[in-house]
């Protein structure tokens, strides 16, 4: 006779329930605002479907009301983590545009001021990674190194976040002895912080097994996604926007692209952990070799005479004022060009129908593209680990949204 | 040397689709194509599939309004006299495509235009995952229809807009507020 | 001065700022206000609601150069439930605008809000249909910080004026039919 209490292997379950979680847009772990709400399966990952748009602010359309000098400082707000590449990015594009040629110094400059945001903006990245495993110390010591970065922004532009830095042509000025004394004790004393980051971390029982597996893409799908940057990178795939197809002389310098093997998390860590390490190579090769001339090219239209020629000269005057008030006109025509940021290949797509203002500015903005696949990688995997992967992607919400 | 590659590109293409192409130029460096809308996924999967033209790689799409005016008409440049299937002139809104070939390092950019009153267009998504959001931009601001595309809804605005904002006959700044006076901003 | 003291180890303390009172042997009488205000100043918990690039600001005002931590705000409450004081950092649009409200209105009286950075004030630079030009349409802002972004220095500038706020506030202000009319015009009950 069956006994009142039934063999549990012979009861099956005739529809599975499914809790649905809301991973808000206000949410500690996720380093901006953008939600998630996911389907679980007790702690297993089934589905998610993510929202974005939240702090949309319409650049595309601000844009078309401003002069093309006054677009740098929307373009500092995409990925404010490294905003100078943004900067200098838009302003290789207008020249681009209006066909200058850029001196040398200016180029090495720019390299200069590019590859120390990219270093600031892969120190954040690989600090969150810390703090989302737990490893807080980190976070304060790569924050501190940030400060120094900040003080060589305020010695060449004024600003420490939000740069505006340079000008169409070139720099406002040539970088100060003070500037200079700064960029040295920089490179002088972060070596030595990112070796102790490093052993914090990186082969660190701990971290390693946290992260190793974790919310890994597969070179082909990563591919089809439209990644770029260093999440490509750590797929497997070497494609890196400064080697096909350099711009502001990359071509002069000697460096290697690291690449990963699974696309996990463990391995996007690396990748930027060694990028930061080329990049300090770079800037060491920049100041070696750093050519004599002048700080910025001839462009009369967009960059503001010196002052003592305003006060004697008609035509300086002119421009002057041309300039100020955002009358200066662009001849027409179609450009694309892409710089290299934090999280890959940053575009700008200019229609200029030969007024003060575009016609239409269009960002290729990586962020935006490599976060549709977020939900396919971390379907099936658990909770913790796609607050993990979310970090490690390096989502920064100015340019999700733009 | 480039040259010949970019040629050598046209000629694939033309091979196979010659009443396609409506215009073929070089914009600063890029190979800029303008074809017609009817087979536009089709030949970005010849493209893909083709080992001689491996445009495995989508970097961007994005929509352009040109509304029917005398100055957007000169900003479209050549393309200006393409024949769209509406019998009234009215305005255009342009798609485009940028494709890269990561093996041999070659940029294609692809245009088609599509009449105001009904922008649709077949999705990309069936050849390429990160089509999926561009076209919903596309979308959001414009209004392009993608016919197939798995889940066409807004994504940057917010849910209940009824208009597309990027076309130029909307204003930037929110007709609604009351605390900047236009006059003093220079609107 | 007399609020520096020397201590045995031969160091110089600055003393805080007594509340008037009598003191005497063993005891000191003040006003239940002033010493529910010093008590209150010096632990308020922050919800940081950073959203962009005062955000990043925000995070160096945490660290160890600008730290806040030595105002009291050591701990950062990311529950509104536990939270005094709401710093809303960054551009908020007008999608995650009932977001806020929401999280304004799970607070806890007392409550303050710090509205930091430019795009929080007013708008900003945004003058565009997606953004809200200023989070005070929404919710009460007790303490402005302008700035695009601004500085730690000014952060940390705010956060002394909230705590004078604080330290000054009545302790009835809450129940009473001003404060009440202010929730009123914003829809709060």
């Amino acid at each position: 006779m069956d006994s009142t209490t039934t063999d549990i292997d012979k009861v099956i379950p005739e529809e599975k329930q499914y809790s649905y979680l809301n991973l808000g847009p206000t949410h500690p772990a996720t380093h901006g605002i953008f939600q998630n709400v996911l389907k679980m399966d007790g702690e297993i990952i089934v589905e998610s479907e993510p929202t974005i748009g939240y702090i949309h602010r319409a650049f595309e359309k601000l844009a078309e009301r401003r002069p093309y000098n006054q677009i740098t400082p929307i373009t500092d707000r995409l990925n404010y983590c490294s905003a100078p590449i943004n900067n200098i990015g838009w302003h290789m594009t207008v020249e681009k545009l209006l066909n200058v040629e850029i001196p040398k110094r200016v180029q090495y400059l720019r390299v200069i001021i590019m590859e120390l945001a990219r270093i600031t903006d892969h120190l954040i990245c690989n600090a969150v990674i810390g703090v989302d495993t737990g490893a807080l110390t980190g976070f304060v010591y790569m924050f501190q190194q940030r400060e120094l970065v900040y003080e060589i922004y305020e010695e060449i532009c004024g600003a420490r976040l939000t740069t505006n830095i340079g000008r169409i042509g070139g720099f406002e000025r040539d970088f100060s002895p003070k500037a200079w004394e700064k960029i040295n004790k920089f490179m002088k004393e972060f070596p030595l912080v990112l070796k102790e980051f490093e052993n914090l971390l990186s082969r660190n029982r701990i971290f390693m097994d946290r992260t190793i597996g974790c919310g890994g893409i597969k070179a082909d799908r990563a591919l089809n996604y439209s990644f770029t940057g260093p999440n490509l990178r750590a797929a497997g795939v070497d494609y890196d926007v400064r080697v096909a197809k350099p711009y502001s002389s990359y071509q002069d310098f000697d460096f290697t692209i690291p690449v990963g093997l699974n696309g996990d998390v463990y391995d996007r860590f690396m990748v930027r952990q060694e990028e930061m390490w080329q990049s300090l190579n770079i800037i060491k090769q920049a100041m070696d070799k750093l050519p004599e001339g002048p700080f910025h090219a001839e462009v009369p239209e967009f960059y503001l005479p010196p002052k003592e020629e305003v006060y004697n000269n008609m035509e300086a005057l002119i421009y002057q004022f041309k300039i100020v008030m955002g009358e200066t006109d662009v001849p027409k025509g179609e450009v694309y060009h892409c710089v290299e940021g934090g999280n890959g290949e940053l575009g700008f797509y200019l229609i200029s129908d030969g007024g003060r203002t575009p016609f239409r500015l269009h960002f290729r903005r990586p962020c935006y593209i490599f976060y549709q696949a977020y939900p396919e990688i971390i379907k099936g995997s658990m909770l913790s680990d796609a607050i993990l992967t979310m970090s490690s992607m390096n989502v920064i919400a100015g340019e999700l949204d733009a | 040397m480039a040259d010949s590659q970019e040629e050598k590109l046209v000629s694939i293409i033309k091979e196979k689709f010659e009443d396609q192409v409506v215009l073929v130029e070089q914009l600063y460096d890029f190979l800029t194509i303008t074809l017609k809308k009817d087979k536009i996924v089709e030949i970005i999967r010849f493209l893909y599939d083709n080992p001689e033209t491996k445009f495995q790689f989508l970097t961007t799409i994005t929509a352009i309004h040109y509304p029917h005016t005398n100055e957007s008409r000169t900003v479209m440049g050549q393309a200006s006299n393409i024949v769209v299937d509406t019998p009234a002139p009215e305005g255009k809104i342009a798609l485009m495509y940028q494709l890269h070939n990561l093996y041999s390092n070659e940029r294609v950019r692809l245009k088609i235009y599509l009449p105001e009153s009904n922008p649709v267009v077949p999705t990309l998504t069936t050849v390429f995952s990160a089509a999926n959001w561009m076209e919903r931009e596309a979308y959001d601001f414009f209004g392009v229809i993608f016919e197939g595309h798995p889940n066409l809804k807004r994504i940057l605005n917010v849910e209940d807009m009824v208009i597309f904002p990027m076309r130029k006959e909307y204003p930037l700044e929110d007709q609604t507020r009351d605390d900047k006076r236009d006059e003093m901003f220079g609107r | 001065m007399e609020n520096v003291i020397t201590t045995q180890s031969g160091s110089k303390v600055t003393l805080g700022e007594k509340p008037e009172g009598y003191e005497g042997a063993g005891f000191f009488a003040t006003s239940l206000e002033k010493v529910v205000g010093m008590a209150r100043k010096n632990s308020i918990w922050p919800l940081p609601f950073a959203t962009s690039c005062c955000g990043i600001e925000f995070m160096a005002t945490m660290g160890a150069h600008y730290d806040l931590a030595r105002f009291g705000s050591e701990r950062l409450s990311f529950s509104p439930r536990q939270a005094d004081l709401l710093m809303v950092m960054g551009t908020i649009a007008k999608k995650m605008g009932p977001i806020l409200r929401q999280v304004y209105e799970q607070m806890a009286e007392p409550r303050w809000v710090l509205s930091v950075g430019a795009c929080a004030s007013s708008g900003g630079i945004f003058d565009t249909y997606s953004v809200l030009q200023g989070i005070d349409r929404i919710i009460p802002v007790d303490v402005y910080v302008p700035g695009c972004p601004p500085r730690p220095e000014q952060i940390i500038d705010g956060v002394m004026k909230i705590q004078r706020l604080v330290e000054t506030e009545s302790l009835r202000r809450r129940d009473s039919p001003e404060y009440k009319a202010m929730l009123n015009k914003y829809g709060i009950e």
